[in-house]
C-alpha cells in the first residue's frame, strides 16, 4: 500500500482486493453490539471539506469514529479559507495540531495530490473527493458492493471481479465517481461500458480502458450492474441536453429499462439521486438498487483505508477477548 | 565609450571574425583586426548574434511590482540576452492611454538594461468594447506601433476588424491573443486525453485556431497586417501557412516552452505548468518546430509572465497563468531547434532578433553584425550545459518550468548600443 489514497488509478489489483477483504472485516464490527476498534487510539484525523458534502463527511467520521481515532472536522466555510487562507497555510496549520491524517475534499482537481506531494505537510492524505477527478473510496465501496451482491460475502473473499460487466450511465463529463470506478474495475478485471449523451462524456474518453455507447437499451441485456450518476438539472442551462423530460426519456432508469437487466444485475447509485431524472422511484425503492446498502459499505471501505494507510502491522479486528495493547 | 573587440566570435554562427564596437556603432567586422586601444572580449567558439527582440513580455509594472518592474524585467531580457522588449499592456491601470505607455518607456530608458517598446491597448481596458486611443499612444514618447489585448482576445470581430483598419494609418499592427471565449470558459488545460483522465477544464484547440482563421480572413478583407500571439496547434500553423499561401499579411510567433513541454507535463498538478495558451500535445510541438524551421512561424517570443511564489504554490485551479521565459528562451530555442538540426545560427539570429523587430518596427535592432550598424549584440556560449537554477534569476519571480532541467548554452555577454549590460554572465 502507499502512504495516500489520490487516485483509484494508483491501486494495484492485490492493493485493492486487499482493502475490499479488510472492508469486509471491519463489516463485521457492524453486527457487534459494541461498533468500536481500538486501532487508531491516539491519532488524529483530521476532515478537511472545502466543498459541502455531508454523507461522505458523516461517512468518513464514523469510520475514524470507530477506529478510535480522534476527529477534526474542518468546513471551508466560516474558517480562515473564506477569509483568504491558501490551501497550503491551512493545511500546514493543521499538521502543527499533529494530524497524523487528512481527508480532503476539494472543488479543484489535484488538489490532494498537491496535498500529499508539494512537501507541505507529512500526514497521510486520502482523497474524498477532488473536483472532477477522482473519489477512490467511492470507487472502492462500489466494488465492494459489487462483490457482495454478485458473487456473495465470504465467496468474494481473495476475489476480484473479472468477467462482471458494469454500465455506469449520465454525466461522465463532470463525475469523479466514474473516473474512479473506470479505473478501479478495470484493475480489478471487470468490463465497463460508459453511457451518455455525447456532450457528457469528455474529449479524450477513447483512451479510456472501457467502452463507450450512446445507446442505453441495448448495453442493459449485457450489464450485471448498472451504476446511474447523478445529472444537475443545471447542466440543461449549458446545452449539454434540450430539456429534463428528453434526458430521462434517453437515459433515465425506469420500471420497463430495469426489466431488460438481467435478473441477477444490480442497480446502483453513488447518491444523492435526482428522482424523476435519472432514476425513477419505482427502481430507486426496488429490491435490486443498492443505494442503502452502498452507504453501509462506505463506512466498512473508509474504515479499512483507514486501518491500511494508518494502522502499520497490528491486526484489524482481534477476535479474542478485548484487545490489550502494549 | 570606449572601443571593444570581440575577438574570433562565430559571426551567426558563421567562421570565426573580428568584431570592433567603436562607441555606440559596429565600427569594423573583419580577421585580425587591430585590438589597440581597445578591451578585448576573447570569444573563441562562442557564437555572436544580433541582440534579441521580445515581442511579447510582461513587464508587470505598473501594477503588480511585487512580480517583476521594469528595472528586475530588462535585467532578465539583459541576462537572457535580449537589447529590446516589447512590454504587454495588461498592467494596472491598463496600458490604454499614451500616459501609461509613455511611463513604462520612460523607465526602460532610465534604467538603460534593455530597450522597452511599449505595447498598446487595443481596447480601453482590455474589455474589447471601445477602442483605445491608439493614435495618440502612437503619436506619444512611446512611439507604440503594436497594439493588443494580450491576456484577452478581440473576441467581437468588428471590434477586430476595426483596429485592424484603423492602425493601418500609422503602420502599426494588432497582436492577436486567440482566445474564443465561450469556448474557453473554465478552461484549465489542453483538452485532450490528459484533462479528461485528470478532471480538469479543457481548453480545446478550436478555440484558438476558430479565432485565427477568422482574423486572417479579416485582414485579408481590410488589407491590414495582423501578428498572431503565441501559436500553440497543428492546426493553427497550418491556418497560418495557408492564410501565407494566399498572401495574407500575416505573421505568427511561438514561445520556447511551446516548442519544448506537452500537457504531459500537468499530470504533476504543479501550476508551474500551467500557462495561456496551454501546452499542447507531442503532435503539436513538432509541427511548432516545423513552422518555425520554414517560416511559417515567424519570431520566437517568450510571454515572459512572471507571478509571485504564492500565486504557483497552490492547487492548480487556484493558480495564475503563465511562466518567466527571458532568462531561458535562447536556450530552450538551442535545445528543440539548432541541436536538433531545424535551424543554424543564422536563423535564429532571423526568428529571436531580425524579424521581431520588423514585425514591431524596432528601430536600431535586429540588425545585422556589420560595419555602421548599431551595437546590439549578444554572444553565447554555445557549448555549455548546465541546469537551470532559478535562485540565479534576474526577474523577480522564480516561475520556470525548468527549474532542474538541463539546457544547453549561455549567454555571456550583451551590448545594447555598445554598452555592456551583462559581461561574462553578469549583469553590470
Amino acid at each position: 500500500m502507499q502512504r495516500h489514497l489520490i487516485s483509484a488509478a494508483d491501486l494495484s489489483r492485490d492493493d485493492a482486493v486487499l482493502i475490499l477483504d479488510t472492508a469486509e472485516e471491519m463489516a463485521r464490527v457492524a453486527d457487534r453490539p459494541i461498533k468500536k476498534l481500538p486501532t487508531l487510539r491516539g491519532r488524529t484525523v483530521v476532515n478537511l471539506f472545502f466543498e459541502d458534502s455531508t454523507r461522505t463527511r458523516i461517512s468518513f467520521e464514523a469510520a475514524e469514529k470507530r477506529l478510535s481515532a480522534d476527529v477534526i472536522n474542518f468546513t471551508a466555510k466560516g474558517s480562515s479559507v473564506s477569509k483568504g487562507e491558501s490551501l497550503k497555510d491551512t493545511a500546514q496549520t493543521l499538521e502543527a495540531m499533529g494530524v497524523d491524517a487528512v481527508v480532503i475534499r476539494h472543488g479543484a482537481s489535484g488538489a490532494p495530490y498537491r496535498l500529499a506531494n508539494s512537501g507541505w505537510i507529512d500526514a497521510a492524505v486520502i482523497n474524498a473527493g477532488d473536483g472532477t477527478h477522482q473519489h477512490p473510496t467511492q470507487a472502492l465501496l462500489d466494488a465492494f458492493t459489487m462483490r457482495r451482491r454478485l458473487t456473495g460475502r465470504d465467496a468474494g473473499l481473495g476475489q476480484d471481479l473479472s468477467g462482471r460487466r458494469v454500465t455506469i450511465v449520465g454525466d461522465v463529463l463532470h463525475s469523479r465517481v466514474a473516473r474512479s470506478n473506470v479505473d478501479l474495475l478495470h484493475t480489478l478485471g471487470a468490463d465497463v461500458t460508459l453511457v451518455a449523451p455525447p456532450t457528457l462524456l469528455p474529449v479524450g474518453v477513447g483512451s479510456w480502458p472501457c467502452e463507450v455507447s450512446y445507446d442505453l437499451d441495448a448495453t442493459l441485456p449485457k450489464s450485471d450492474a448498472v451504476m446511474m450518476l447523478r445529472v444537475q438539472r443545471e447542466r440543461m442551462n449549458a446545452a449539454f441536453f434540450p430539456t429534463e423530460r428528453e434526458y430521462s426519456r434517453r437515459y433515465g432508469l425506469d420500471g420497463d429499462r430495469m426489466a431488460r437487466m438481467p435478473e441477477h444485475a444490480i442497480v446502483m447509485h453513488p447518491g444523492p439521486m435526482v428522482r424523476g431524472m435519472e432514476i425513477t422511484a419505482e427502481v430507486a425503492d426496488s429490491p435490486r438498487c443498492t443505494v442503502v446498502e452502498q452507504v453501509a459499505n462506505g463506512v466498512s471501505i473508509r474504515m479499512a483505508v483507514l486501518y491500511l494507510l494508518l494502522g502499520g502491522n497490528e491486526p484489524a479486528v482481534t477476535h479474542a477477548r478485548t484487545t490489550e495493547e502494549k | 565609450m570606449s572601443k571593444i573587440l570581440i575577438r574570433g566570435a562565430k559571426v551567426l554562427g558563421g567562421a570565426p571574425q573580428d568584431v570592433l564596437i567603436d562607441g555606440e556603432i559596429v565600427a569594423e567586422v573583419g580577421d585580425g583586426l587591430n585590438a589597440e586601444g581597445a578591451e578585448v572580449v576573447e570569444a573563441a567558439g562562442k557564437v555572436l548574434l544580433p541582440g534579441l527582440v521580445d515581442l511579447h513580455t510582461h513587464l508587470r509594472e505598473p501594477g503588480r511590482e511585487d512580480s517583476e518592474t521594469v528595472l528586475t524585467g530588462t535585467r532578465a531580457a539583459a541576462s537572457g540576452g535580449y537589447t529590446a522588449v516589447f512590454a504587454m499592456a495588461n498592467t494596472f491601470p491598463v496600458a490604454d492611454t499614451a500616459g501609461v505607455v509613455e511611463q513604462v518607456w520612460r523607465l526602460g530608458k532610465e534604467h538603460g538594461y534593455c530597450d522597452v517598446q511599449p505595447i498598446g491597448a487595443v481596447t480601453v481596458g482590455l474589455e474589447g468594447r471601445k477602442l483605445a486611443e491608439l493614435g495618440a499612444m502612437h503619436e506619444s514618447a512611446a512611439g507604440v506601433t503594436v497594439f493588443s489585448d494580450d491576456g484577452k482576445c478581440v473576441d467581437d470581430a468588428v471590434i477586430m476588424r476595426r483596429a485592424l483598419e484603423y492602425v493601418k494609418a500609422f503602420g502599426g499592427v494588432v497582436a492577436q491573443h486567440a482566445q474564443e471565449p465561450r469556448l474557453t470558459e473554465g478552461a484549465q488545460m489542453n483538452e485532450g486525453v490528459v484533462s479528461a483522465e485528470l478532471g480538469l477544464g479543457g481548453w480545446p484547440a478550436v478555440a484558438e485556431e476558430s479565432v485565427i482563421a477568422r482574423d486572417v480572413l479579416l485582414a485579408e478583407h481590410v488589407g491590414s497586417r495582423v501578428h498572431i500571439c503565441h501559436l500553440s496547434t497543428a492546426g493553427s500553423v497550418e491556418i497560418v501557412r495557408w492564410a501565407k499561401s494566399r498572401g495574407i499579411d500575416v505573421t505568427a510567433e511561438v514561445t520556447p516552452h511551446h516548442l519544448l513541454l506537452t500537457d504531459e507535463m500537468v499530470r504533476t498538478y504543479n501550476p508551474v505548468y500551467k500557462v495561456n495558451p496551454p501546452l499542447r500535445t507531442e503532435r503539436d510541438v513538432r509541427a511548432l518546430r516545423e513552422a518555425l524551421a520554414d517560416g511559417t512561424i515567424d519570431i520566437v517570443a517568450t510571454d515572459h509572465a512572471p507571478h509571485p511564489h504564492e500565486d504557483k504554490d497552490c492547487e492548480w485551479a487556484a493558480a495564475a497563468m503563465g511562466m518567466v521565459g527571458l532568462e531561458t528562451a535562447l536556450s530552450v530555442v538551442q535545445e528543440t531547434m539548432v541541436d536538433t538540426g531545424l535551424l543554424d545560427w543564422a536563423g535564429v539570429a532571423d526568428r529571436m532578433s531580425f524579424a521581431p523587430a520588423r514585425i514591431g518596427r524596432a528601430t536600431g535592432h535586429g540588425r545585422p553584425v556589420s560595419a555602421g550598424e548599431p551595437a546590439n549584440l549578444t554572444l553565447v556560449d554555445t557549448e555549455y550545459r548546465g541546469q537551470v537554477d532559478p535562485a540565479g534569476f534576474a526577474s523577480r519571480s522564480r516561475n520556470t518550468p525548468y527549474e532542474g532541467r538541463e539546457l544547453p548554452g549561455r549567454v555571456t555577454h550583451t551590448w545594447l548600443r555598445g554598452k555592456a549590460t551583462l559581461v561574462d554572465g553578469k549583469l553590470t
